[in-house]
């Protein structure tokens, strides 16, 4: 209760901080308890997490929404329907740190239209799609390197031509050098897409699903 | 608390003059999902895209409380919500409506409040056209909603606000929102949507996994040091009691967040009261210092944390939550048990081996208590001090008087100095800690709870962003005590411009306030004034005997701050007791 204090300190009474007893772990900048010793920081890694949803309008907005607002560090993202009417997955690839990732999955989880989210964290089959439009100077030679990809020529003219390359996501990178030699004009490319090897699921899919 | 929902009378027994009207729009199903769902009462402003549904209440028995802003309605939703325990409902027509409710639905969704918000929408055929008052309320509230809906289909309507009613309430509570076009509303329906329903796919986890209970009542019962800290959803999940049961039966000191006071009575022996950036210092020591920590129900708010490589940093941390998500979010968990905080206390209880044998720690922490006592000086002749008129009030006021605050420095002193003895009687702003939530926090809680005394402590400041909630209060008759706490400054923003911004004080200081007393006159309600400790103890007994809303314009010491303080993402063992320790 109150009380007269002449010589206001302006605060409480107590010990000072210099005088209280001090705890000896620490944790670190993730909230993980860590030996004293060592400072654990866990490093950001690749991954791709697929997302099996409900097609109600707006659920792609809620999902980047979800990924920007919490600032995950997302490299791509890519939608499409389903053998499921109704259905479509989501395929994101995102870098973070272990508890990032962990989060990504869970606030994805929280997302209603939601049905199912994993992370295809064993060697998933991943591909993307590129388009490529570059100067059509020198036919031969694009056409050659489309060959050495396994491209395709969608369009070709006096000017530019125009391919299609599809692979995993190295694949691409070096096609995408590959062309550089041409002056490249403009690229599309879709991000990846992905499923599980073999007979792993890539999300659980209830029976009225299958 | 008011948990049973009213009842409906079915088509059977109602006769053809008092039973409910046919269903026959979109709107007519609005209103009776919310019946469905016992709604009471209902915070709202007009206007045109939602007059539909307002049109269809003319007929209903729920009762419709006007109020001055769309923030109010929000704001005491939400306040209606944490005293009932059941959803608050807010209405506001489109655009600018829909827009004003949205600092409202923040600091819901921030505390995990749950509230239902519907919302007028232009007619469909106009939607994206930019026609007038439209806004993409459901783009605009994705991020500060539970779960939002846009009614497409009139048939439909009624079951997507029974959807939404019953996804504020189950699980990880929240704000949601169904928005709502003029034609769906207007067009034609018949079926009666039936009682509120999750989706099939929601279902929030019940129980914890036994193996994991068992382990973690293991590790609690082996601990040295241990302590609870108990959120707001232990207040959530109904979950005071056992958690009472469960402390005093292992006598384990228990700490609360914010949103967590009244969760266990503040005059217990074991009550440590709040932690973090303006707790108590003994709660600070035990949480930096404890070697288990068994937390309920809390999210771990950097204002409790401060910086997380602090927080402490000895503790396994058993962390009870229904939301796995919030599971190792901030603060890694040792032991998660992920359920409703209820059951999971009583699994807990029964799977709990012994008590910690921890006697030198339950010594250590009442030391700390005495060592640190919350505390003032109150020289006679200077201003009064602010934790005086709150400690008054506390004591002419029984247990269960709710107090609903502002936010800034009037609200730290209301929860450190007032003593909270029951769940959901501390109503205030936490995560958003939204200026403006005092008034019409009071008016939903005085709604949710006519028997039980309303105490809003507002600032200055708080109060002038939504003291028109006082016509609200006038006209709905509600006795409810609104004691500004006057220091004509927005002191909290000029606490922390004398700590760390050399004593600038940019645009805090409000010389220009009114006379509180007599713009509460204005408005119909009484006013009283203190200036001087002498007046405090007559002011306090005829402002709580003035059957009415009245204000008190408590004219406090202006150089007064708020201690103990942890300057933000600080250590919480080196809280400050005054300025020279910052
Ligand atoms: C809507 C809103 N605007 C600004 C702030 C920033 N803010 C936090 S506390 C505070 C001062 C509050 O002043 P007052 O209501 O007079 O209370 P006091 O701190 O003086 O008790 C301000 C401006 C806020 N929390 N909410």
């Amino acid at each position: 209760m109150s009380r007269r204090d002449e010589d206001r300190r302006q605060g409480l009474e107590g010990p000072e901080p210099e005088e209280r007893k001090r705890p000896v772990g620490r944790r670190n900048s993730q909230g993980i308890r860590v030996d004293p010793e060592v400072e654990a920081e866990h490093e950001p890694r690749r991954t791709i997490i697929s997302a099996y949803v409900e097609n109600e309008p707006g659920v792609l907005a809620r999902v980047s929404g979800l990924f920007h607002r919490r600032q995950f560090n997302i490299e791509s993202l890519t939608v499409g329907p389903t053998q499921n009417e109704g259905y479509s997955r989501i395929t994101l690839v995102i870098e973070e740190p272990e508890p990032g990732i962990d989060q990504a999955k869970k606030q994805l989880e929280k997302v209603l239209p939601v049905v199912h989210v994993r992370e295809l964290d064993n060697k998933p089959v991943a591909r993307e799609l590129v388009i490529l439009k570059v100067n059509g100077d020198e036919p031969d030679k694009v056409q050659a390197i489309t060959e050495m990809y396994d491209g395709q020529t969608l369009d070709a003219g006096p000017r530019t031509v125009t391919v299609q390359i599809t692979g995993d996501e190295s694949k691409i990178d070096d096609a995408i050098d590959a062309y550089e030699q041409f002056g490249i004009r403009e690229i599309a490319r879709t991000g990846q897409a992905a499923l599980a090897r073999g007979e792993e699921e890539t999300a659980r899919v209830d029976e009225t699903h299958t | 608390m008011s948990g049973e929902p009213a009842q409906v009378p079915s088509d059977s027994d109602a006769d053809a003059e008092t039973g409910p009207k046919d269903i026959e729009t979109g709107a007519d199903a609005v209103v009776r999902a919310l019946e469905n769902a016992g709604v009471e009462h209902l915070f709202g402003v007009q206007g045109g895209a939602i007059m539909p549904v307002y049109d269809a209440l003319y007929d209903s028995e729920m009762t419709h409380i006007t109020m001055g802003h769309e923030q109010g309605a929000a704001h005491a939703a939400d306040a209606y919500g944490i005293v009932s325990g059941e959803p608050g409902v807010c209405m506001a027509t489109s655009g600018p409506g829909a827009t004003n409710l949205v600092t409202g639905l923040a600091d819901s969704n921030m505390d995990s409040d749950p509230v239902i918000a519907l919302t007028g929408q232009v007619s469909t055929d106009f939607v994206g056209s930019d026609a007038f008052q439209e806004t993409d309320t459901v783009g605009v509230t994705t991020p500060i909603t539970k779960a939002n809906f846009f009614a497409d289909d009139s048939e439909a309507v009624g079951t997507d606000v029974g959807t939404a009613f019953a996804l504020a309430k189950r699980g990880r509570q929240g704000p949601t929102l169904v928005d709502l076009p003029k034609d769906v509303t207007k067009g034609e329906a018949s079926e009666d949507p039936g009682e509120p329903q999750t989706p099939s796919t929601y279902n929030p986890p019940e129980t914890a996994e036994p193996e994991s209970v068992s382990e973690a009542a293991d590790v609690l019962a082996q601990a040295d040091k241990p302590v609870i800290l108990a959120g707001g959803g232990v207040i959530k999940a109904e979950a005071s009691e056992e958690l009472r049961e469960f402390a005093t039966e292992h006598e384990i000191p228990v700490i609360t967040t914010m949103p967590g006071i009244g969760a266990f009575p503040e005059d217990h022996d074991l009550a440590l009261e709040m932690a973090g950036m303006h707790g108590t210092g003994y709660a600070n020591m035990a949480i930096t210092l404890t070697d288990c920590m068994l937390a309920i129900g809390t999210r771990f708010d950097d204002r409790l944390t401060g910086g997380v490589e602090t927080f402490a940093p000895d503790a396994e941390v058993i962390h009870v939550d229904i939301d796995p998500a919030e599971i190792s979010k901030n603060v890694e968990a040792d032991y998660p048990l992920v359920g409703d905080a209820k059951a999971v206390v009583k699994q807990l209880s029964t799977a709990m081996p012994h008590a910690p044998e921890a006697d030198s720690w339950r010594e250590q922490v009442q030391e700390w208590k005495a060592e640190y006592p919350m505390d003032y000086s109150a020289p006679e002749d200077e201003p009064v001090k602010p934790q005086y008129i709150v400690e008054r009030f506390d004591e002419e006021t029984a247990d269960d008087a709710i107090v609903t605050t502002g936010v800034g420095q009037h609200q730290m002193w209301a929860c450190q100095y007032w003593t909270y003895k029951e769940p959901r009687t501390w109503v205030s702003s936490h995560g958003l800690g939204a200026m403006g939530y005092g008034v019409p926090s009071a008016i939903g809680a005085k709604i949710a709870a006519p028997d039980q005394e309303v105490v809003c402590f507002d600032g200055d400041g708080s109060f002038l962003m939504t003291c028109q909630g006082l016509s609200v209060a006038v006209r709905e008759d509600l006795d409810i005590t609104i004691v500004v706490l006057n220091n004509a400054a927005i002191g909290m923003v000029r606490q922390w411009q004398d700590a760390f911004f050399g004593e600038r004080h940019m645009a805090s200081e409000y010389p220009w306030v009114p006379d509180f007393d007599t713009l509460a006159e204005a408005f119909g309600a009484r006013g009283f004034r203190i200036d001087t400790y002498e007046e405090v103890d007559e002011v306090v007994e005829e402002a709580l005997a003035y059957d009415g809303p009245s204000v008190v314009d408590a004219h406090i010491d202006p150089g007064e701050n708020v201690y103990p303080m942890v300057p933000s993402g600080g250590d919480n063992g080196l809280f400050a007791l005054a300025e020279d320790q910052l």
